[in-house]
């Protein structure tokens, strides 16, 4: 139950991006097709889900049981970073389609601040490694999710006849508040 | 009791980065893939501008896709024949096609001298911004000023005059067409480089307005579409317009125009023999009908 429960507010009442404002840069820059969002978001969940499961086992055997948990943002940083790296290289010889699917976006994940800020919500909430590979894939299904409909709404704005000022960026950055406005409606969902 | 934190972070931190950095060592020596060794070599011939002029995220997605045989040695339009010359060599492919090259050049000749100016502009200095709100010369087809073409040439080939017009470096110009797209009001626009005749103006103003806000507008008077025996120039909605298809240049035209926007030329480096081969043909063709 309890896990059902970090899912579901993983994707939907705390969405990684339009409830933490987390990993807003690719939610920009990469939403301007839904092809190029989809394999954005698929690549994001990957990330998310294996950073889960390391930085978990780093957390609990090497910061917890030293007792340095101070230095938990440095250790997340340099073990995703090369996470990332590792596994670029792995896709890359392991399955040619997978790597051209993903792209340049594996390699933009490195630093994007919606994994680190997993690995810290996951070592604050002290989730069980289970729980925290399942908010881990909860957070890649949210950050995907949001990416799609914005991708889509941006690809039916096209058409739109939008005022001269606010063409481009602004009426970018108009929707992504309204779809953040959007998703506090699930709020009441689950009480935390 | 300090040191000893001092000492576990260390150690724990230097053997997590030392494990990481041996874990990432043994994955590249294992884990390389093998590139196809044209690629880098296809790079090395390619401008290496990223312009994008191919169409492909930029030299590198360009060499790539060559040698997998997904584009063709002719997409690299900076380059130029000898860059594709090159190409087919290495990748030892037929090329059929030769790139036919093309130049920028400014469709606008009213500067600061020429134009009325009847608005004040404050804002931010470029040319995308003041566009939205009218930038200040009376003309709203005019050259704005702030040189956004400028700005995204990779090959500084253009650049702006004392008065205030963008001018191409034709000797450095590639064509790779990124200062068509930077510039908000379409004035800049690709030609074949073998182009004697061009109309340097853009509006399409009413003849009577262009005349007031402008000296060096058309003012679609008709006199160069008049006698006009090449029947390469039509006035299309106010505007004097050439038609390239049409494969000689009406150089006649040019002495008719009272406002001198129908102009011949400046030839790219290398090819002023063959503009003036190109404009005594035209006149030849000229005397030779009237005879």
């Amino acid at each position: 139950m309890e896990v059902i429960l970090i899912f579901i507010s993983a994707v939907l009442v705390n969405n990684f991006v339009l409830s933490y404002f987390l990993g807003i840069c690719p939610f920009i820059g990469v939403s301007d097709k839904i092809e190029s969002a989809v394999s954005m978001g698929f690549a994001v969940t990957f990330v998310l889900t294996l950073a889960a499961a390391i930085t978990w086992l780093i957390n609990r055997y090497i910061l917890i049981a030293f007792n340095v948990t101070f230095l938990e943002y440095v250790s997340f940083i340099i073990v995703i970073a090369s996470l990332v790296q590792f596994v670029e290289m792995f896709i890359r010889k392991t399955s040619k389609t997978l790597y051209d699917a993903l792209g340049i976006y594996l390699p933009l994940i490195t630093t994007n601040c919606a994994i680190l800020g997993l690995a810290l919500f996951g070592a604050l909430r002290e989730y069980s490694f289970i729980q925290n590979i399942v908010f881990g894939i909860g957070a890649g299904i949210g950050f995907t999710l949001a990416l799609v409909i914005m991708s889509g709404i941006r690809e039916e704005l096209d058409l739109a006849d939008v005022p001269e000022p606010l063409k481009g960026a602004a009426i970018t950055l108009i929707i992504a508040g309204l779809l953040a406005l959007a998703f506090m409606g699930f709020a009441g969902l689950i009480s935390a | 009791m300090g040191g000893v934190i001092i000492l576990i972070s260390l150690a724990s931190m230097g053997g997590l980065g030392l494990a990481l950095v041996l874990m990432l060592v043994v994955a590249d020596k294992k884990l390389s893939v093998k590139e196809d060794p044209r690629v880098e070599k296809a790079l090395e011939i390619l401008p290496g501008a990223n312009c994008g002029a191919c169409g492909f995220a930029g030299c590198g997605a360009f060499a790539a896709a060559l040698v997998e045989d997904k584009a063709t040695a002719n997409g690299c339009k900076p380059g130029g024949n000898e860059i594709v010359q090159k190409l087919t060599d290495l990748l030892g492919i037929e090329e059929t096609e030769s790139i036919s090259p093309k130049v920028a050049r400014v469709f606008c000749s009213g500067g600061i001298k020429e134009t009325v100016k009847d608005k004040v502009y404050i804002g931010i200095e470029t040319c995308i911004s003041a566009h939205l709100v009218g930038g200040e010369k009376a003309c709203l087809y005019s050259c704005i000023g702030f040189g956004d073409c400028c700005e995204v040439c990779q090959f500084d080939a253009i650049y702006m005059d004392d008065n205030g017009l963008p001018v191409v470096d034709l000797a450095k110009c590639t064509g790779c067409g990124e200062c068509v797209r930077a510039c908000p009001r379409n004035i800049i626009g690709l030609t074949d480089y073998d182009e004697v005749v061009h109309v340097y103006c853009s509006s399409h103003g009413k003849g009577a307005v262009t005349k007031k806000i402008c000296k060096t507008g058309c003012t679609a008077c008709k006199l160069c579409e008049k006698d006009d025996d090449t029947g390469a120039v039509k006035v299309i909605d106010n505007l004097s317009v050439i038609d390239y298809g049409v494969n000689k240049a009406p150089v006649e035209s040019v002495n008719r125009c009272p406002t001198k926007v129908i102009r011949v030329s400046a030839p790219a480096p290398g090819y002023e023999n063959m503009f003036e081969a190109k404009i005594k043909q035209s006149q030849k063709a000229v005397e030779e009908e009237k005879t």
